[in-house]
């Protein structure tokens, strides 16, 4: 009697199934209990991995629903490599459907912010640019500059207070009334969460797509002030070239 | 196809599965640590800590490459993408071993995060040997193959373990990581003596013995079921058993797991200093 690995799969994410019947305790009877050793292995693996991915997604809905909402979603987006640091990228589309979790419609935001965390930390290395080197660009090319970023950093729109939700889950806190996107960047080591303004996250995004400062700064809307957004790229090394 | 590139070269000291927050207190004090294993597939970012760390390590300390996500036992092809990942990490920090396991983890495109069973069989050993040759022809290395804690049986098999391992190791030249926790799980729930199967392993194709913890269970009719954990200190039997298996090898690098619920950096000395007791003796 041959066992294949296609039964042997169906039956380990599936707990109403039978287990193979090629699979046997010592002495020859069907193998149950010992058959289940795998299926708890693999539910409870894939499980632990998302909930080390998503601590915020899980403090907000509490471990219980956390633990049974990754049971649906490990068998709906087993992964498809063993690169478990970047396991759940279909997260953030999975709570946005996840009927049980629409009473916290910004989930798939914080989802969002915890897979860029890991990414992040994961990020190649890169050399920042010198803080005085825009200003010794001459005035007239500064509209033409496009920035290249360091690859641990990103941009999460959010209609929602994001920075502030992930802050006081993380830190402690209130949270804000209006709208924060944030930005995650790593300084050194340990990627670093900050809010952005909704009007710094659309400039981010062009500069990031590498679009010329000048039009970039369009997105921002009149009275955009360019100084923060620049002093807080600069202090956590998120810049690694500029072009003229 | 017998593979001849140079045997790993691990020394034959204790050795310990790393964990990024021991590093501090192995860099102040590594006891009786001469070399460090890491799971391969966590240091598959493209930089950061893990890496960073690594480069300070490297430069005290052999290391040993441990994969758990090559699926070698599959039914299916390798994965080329893995496999290239493994070569870039090996060729980067040219570990002194890489070694796998004899199991299977991913199918149909889904990686499953367990080392699942095969039935031991002569056509299962063509497929793993098959898929040996291609893994030490890519990454230009000989590896270490470790055998599985097995808490079933398949009606299929018709080899014992250990003489599939040793058809393994004479069709590929491959080396064998032999887990002697893994031997004393498997023994006990499948019901056969681990000495006994200590004296049927070709002990001479061993590059290193790993050491841990499992958990007590039982199954559906009473009999005994052990469960490999990693989370838990080494027990007597398995030390006793060593002492039987290294009484034959001789001295062989050993290595203690220890990967859930890991504890102090003392704790894990504490275990190193029994492992080198059990390599003074043989001295």
């Amino acid at each position: 009697m041959i066992t294949t690995q296609t039964e042997f799969r169906a039956a380990l994410l599936d707990p109403t199934r039978a287990a193979p019947a090629g699979v046997r305790n010592p002495g020859g009877a069907q193998a149950t209990k010992r058959f289940d050793v795998y299926r708890n292995n693999v539910a409870a693996g894939l499980t632990d991995a998302l909930e080390t991915a998503f601590p915020v997604v899980d403090k907000l809905v509490g471990n219980e629903f956390f633990r049974a909402m990754a049971g649906l979603y490990l068998r709906a987006h087993p992964p498809h490599n063993p690169l478990l640091m970047y396991y759940g990228a279909d997260m953030p589309a999975f709570l946005t459907a996840f009927e049980p979790a629409q009473t916290v419609p910004y989930l798939p935001d914080v989802a969002r912010v915890e897979l860029a965390l890991r990414h992040s930390y994961h990020a190649a290395d890169a050399t920042p640019i010198a803080p005085d080197s825009l200003a010794a660009l001459a005035p007239d090319t500064l509209p033409h500059v496009t920035f290249g970023f360091a690859p641990s950093v990103f941009v999460i729109p959010s209609a929602y207070p994001l920075h502030s939700i992930w802050w006081a889950n993380t830190h402690g806190g209130d949270i804000a009334k209006t709208a924060q996107p944030v930005l995650i960047t790593r300084p050194e080591f340990d990627p670093a969460v900050d809010a952005l303004t909704p009007p710094q996250a659309d400039v981010m995004i062009q500069l990031m797509a590498g679009i010329p400062l000048g039009k970039a700064l369009k997105h921002g809307g009149a009275g955009f002030d360019l100084g923060p957004l620049l002093g807080l790229l600069l202090s956590r090394n998120a810049l690694i070239s500029l072009k003229t | 196809m017998m593979f001849d590139a140079a045997p790993n070269s691990l020394p034959p000291r204790p050795g310990v599965g790393y964990k990024a927050k021991h590093f501090n207190d192995i860099m102040a004090n590594a006891g009786p640590v001469g070399w460090l294993e890491i799971h391969a597939e966590n240091y598959m970012g493209m930089g950061g800590r893990p890496l960073a760390q690594l480069r300070h390590l490297s430069g005290k300390f052999p290391f040993s490459v441990h994969g758990v996500g090559l699926s070698i036992g599959g039914e299916g092809r390798l994965d080329a993408d893995h496999l290239v990942r493994l070569k870039t990490l090996c060729d980067w920090l040219n570990p002194a071993s890489f070694s796998e396991h004899l199991a299977w983890s991913s199918h149909d495109n889904a990686f499953l995060n367990d080392l699942l069973p095969l039935p031991y069989t002569a056509k299962t050993v063509l497929r793993v040997a098959d898929h040996i040759d291609q893994v030490q022809s890519s990454l230009g290395r000989q590896m270490l193959l470790e055998n599985p804690s097995s808490y079933l049986e398949f009606a299929e098999s018709d080899m014992s373990e250990t003489n599939f391992l040793a058809e393994i190791a004479a069709r590929t030249g491959c080396g064998l990581l032999l887990d002697v926790n893994n031997v004393f799980v498997s023994a006990t729930n499948l019901g056969y003596s681990p000495q006994g199967y200590i004296d049927a392993y070709p002990l001479e194709h061993v590059g290193e013995i790993h050491l841990g913890g499992h958990d007590e269970d039982a199954d559906e009719t009473g009999a005994p079921l052990l469960i490999d954990s990693h989370g838990a200190e080494v027990v007597d039997p398995v030390w006793a058993l060593l002492d039987y298996t290294l009484a034959k090898s001789g001295p062989k690098p050993l290595l203690i797991e220890w990967d859930t619920d890991v504890p102090a950096w003392s704790v894990l000395v504490e275990e190193t200093k029994r492992a080198d007791a059990a390599l003074r003796v043989l001295a």
